[in-house]
């Protein structure tokens, strides 16, 4: 088990005909995942890596059976390639798409309301479950197959605290990229939800940054829901409040977002705080020796 | 993206949100022809620039005649006001808004942010105008009223009415009220704004209702489809090396230390400066090359970061993703043989093509160290500076 995708998870790329979906098409087929088409408009009708393209994502659905999609359509057009994600009833929409306008994904998370698809992203690094399937842009080696899950807003920072941990020997159950923007389409609280009652999972690492209070309340959640430990880190604890740090929501405004108050929270709730991103995975092997969980999640 | 208040008005004006006269002054002579063409009982002076706090730093004036708008006008500009929000160094004036005065019976505030819990615009509005609202809702939170808007029918009239009746408009302004917290809503949502605030909205003796103050920023994201905001960017506002980045689509901040930074991905960008931090060590930047940079890109990076003249030595940390590591190896070097390069160099490599990434820097015959960790490289940056 794992969270969101397996190895048998049937994959479609919008925007395939781009040159960075056809560089990540191929390492996503290398690495073993399912891609079984693509989108782009008026390219229906040709191929990429071998792999059929479509012009709509309906037309692409019915042909191949695909459940997820992942979206690297420009900025401007990303907006709609999600909502046309949903409107196919796909279970999931991996958004890696960096600079959407935010009022856009106010008007896509109205539309997704009452739908059945999961939106991950936007400007995201992807979904991966080690050794079974990977959905966006992380650089596949340094992934390991285990118990550890990870959960993050930064795409880097999620490949800095996988590869501390596959290095230690920790393999991950999945690791979930949820974006650096203000608006986006899955959150904390629901990957920790997914994380917690996966079998596979035994602990969590949480990896957050400066702007908007998403981490207190997930750390809240951890302290009234979470059955499994979490390690956690905030990135930006030295941001000169009000500048806007490369991601849209990395930013601390009237006081708010800072990465002091974050941390403060999670430790209140429970959740050990790396002190710096170079002891991620040393800090969750404390914790997983602390939980008797160390010999269960070493895995190579 | 910010822009200066009279700016801010004038896009309001023409969404039917009513704000007083006025005009932009460069110099004494044109604040005294703007005067004479508003010919106003009172006019006040205004400094522009993009901070708050103006009024305390002693750069609003109310003139009373022409002599008095003379006056105001050479004691402001070229003045360098320092306000809470401008930093000890603050900022020098160079435009002025030359405005009619108004009668203000009560002073209110009306905001519309993002609000990213409920991932929707909300409008707040409070009777406590004048004061900043971050200083109410911490104080007197029982004193902001929001309004969370759905975007499928945008502001409604009754939710506009429910909170002009909470913060106490006088029942005969109501409709101005309303038409005004509409256009405001309009605008923020047609100019993809990521802040419009009006503090103070007033109301006057001749029972008008005025944005006595704007403040818009907007969503960099949505700069593409506005192409009309692009005349309103004032580069005396900005950083130098921030303009010359923005240039090249880098994510970069300028910052006090000494040690540059080139990273990619905002996460571990804002990560490396803590360590670097953490390591007794001060970063001068942020720098995300972001994930679709090209060799020329970086290479236009490196260079912002050796125009840095407080730059005494550069930690690269990258971990490629869809950024690839010889990319950056690419630009590095070819940075290096445009300018040179006299200052210690730390390199760290992992994700995406990185043997491809070590080998080109290995071959470039250039003195770079190489870190085999964050911490690592940190480490020895911070000791090479020192």
């Amino acid at each position: 088990m794992s969270v969101y995708v397996d190895k048998d998870t049937k994959v479609i790329v919008q925007g395939i005909t781009g040159g960075t979906a056809r560089f990540h098409t191929k390492q996503m087929l290398e690495y073993g995942t399912k891609i079984v088409g693509g989108v782009t408009p008026k390219k229906g009708g040709t191929e990429v890596e071998g792999v059929p393209v479509f012009n709509t994502v309906q037309e692409a659905v019915e042909k191949t059976g695909a459940t997820a999609s992942v979206i690297y359509v420009p900025a401007p057009f990303a907006a709609d390639a999600i909502m046309e994600a949903a409107d196919a009833e796909l279970d999931l929409a991996i958004c890696i798409t960096e600079h959407i306008p935010v009022i856009d994904m106010v008007n896509v998370k109205r539309y997704l309301e009452g739908k059945k698809t999961r939106l991950i992203g936007p400007n995201c690094p992807g979904v991966i479950t080690p050794d079974e399937c990977k959905i966006g842009i992380m650089p596949g080696y340094i992934h390991k197959k285990g118990h550890v899950g990870v959960v993050s807003r930064s795409g880097t920072l999620t490949y800095e605290a996988v590869h501390q941990l596959s290095e230690a020997g920790y393999g991950q159950s999945s690791a979930v990229g949820i974006g650096g923007d203000p608006v986006n389409g899955t959150d904390f609280i629901d990957v920790l939800t997914a994380f917690n009652e996966d079998p596979e999972t035994e602990a969590v690492v949480m990896i957050g940054e400066i702007g908007g209070t998403a981490e207190e309340e997930a750390a809240a959640w951890v302290k009234a829901n979470m059955k499994k430990p979490v390690v956690g880190f905030i990135g930006g604890a030295t941001a000169p409040p009000g500048k806007r740090m490369g991601h849209a929501g990395a930013i601390i405004s009237g006081g708010q977002g800072t990465a002091e108050a974050k941390i403060s929270v999670m430790n209140e709730c429970g959740i050990q705080v790396a002190e710096t991103p170079a002891v991620m995975g040393e800090t969750m092997i404390r914790v997983l020796e602390e939980n008797n969980l160390k010999e269960k999640c070493k895995t190579h | 993206m910010n822009i200066h208040e009279y700016q801010g008005k004038e896009i309001l004006r023409s969404y039917g949100v009513n704000v007083p006269n006025g005009h932009v002054a460069y110099t004494v002579d044109e604040a005294v022809e703007a005067a004479k063409k508003l010919d106003s009982a009172v006019t006040v002076v205004k400094a522009q620039i993009h901070a708050g706090g103006r009024g305390k730093a002693g750069g609003v004036k109310i003139a009373k005649n022409e002599a008095d708008v003379r006056t105001y006008a050479e004691e402001i500009l070229g003045k360098t006001l320092v306000t809470h929000q401008t930093g000890p160094e603050g900022k020098e004036v160079k435009r002025l808004l030359i405005e009619e005065g108004c009668d203000i019976k009560k002073e209110y505030y009306v905001g519309l942010v993002l609000d990213r819990a409920s991932s929707r615009v909300v409008l707040m509005a409070s009777e406590e105008g004048g004061t900043e609202i971050e200083e109410v809702a911490a104080a007197t939170p029982e004193k902001i009223f929001k309004e969370v808007i759905d975007p499928l029918v945008g502001l409604t009239g009754f939710q506009a009415r429910r909170l002009a009746f909470n913060i106490n408009i006088p029942h005969e302004m109501l409709g101005k009220a309303v038409k005004f917290m509409m256009g405001l809503y309009q605008a923020f949502i047609e100019k993809d704004c990521s802040i419009a605030e009006i503090n103070p909205l007033v109301t006057t003796g001749d029972g008008e209702v005025l944005a006595l103050d704007a403040k818009l920023n907007f969503d960099d994201n949505g700069l593409f489809r506005q192409k009309d905001l692009q005349a309103f960017r004032d580069l005396d506002e900005e950083d130098e090396k921030e303009i010359e980045a923005s240039k090249y689509d880098l994510s970069y901040v300028s910052l006090d230390g000494n040690i540059g930074c080139m990273v990619n991905g905002a996460g571990l960008a804002m990560s490396t400066m803590d360590i670097i931090k953490h390591y007794g060590g001060d970063p001068a930047n942020f720098l995300d090359v972001g994930g679709g940079a090209t060799a020329e890109k970086v290479t236009e990076a490196f260079k912002i970061i050796l125009s840095d003249s407080n730059v005494k030595g550069i930690f690269v940390n990258i971990f490629g993703g869809i950024m690839k590591c010889d990319v950056i190896a690419e630009g590095v070097v070819e940075a290096t043989k445009q300018v040179g390069l006299e200052i210690p160099l730390v390199v760290r490599l992992e994700g995406t093509n990185v043997d491809l990434g070590k080998k080109i820097l290995n071959e470039s015959g250039l003195n770079i160290t190489s870190a085999g960790s964050m911490a690592d490289g940190a480490e020895k940056i911070v000791s090479m500076v020192k």
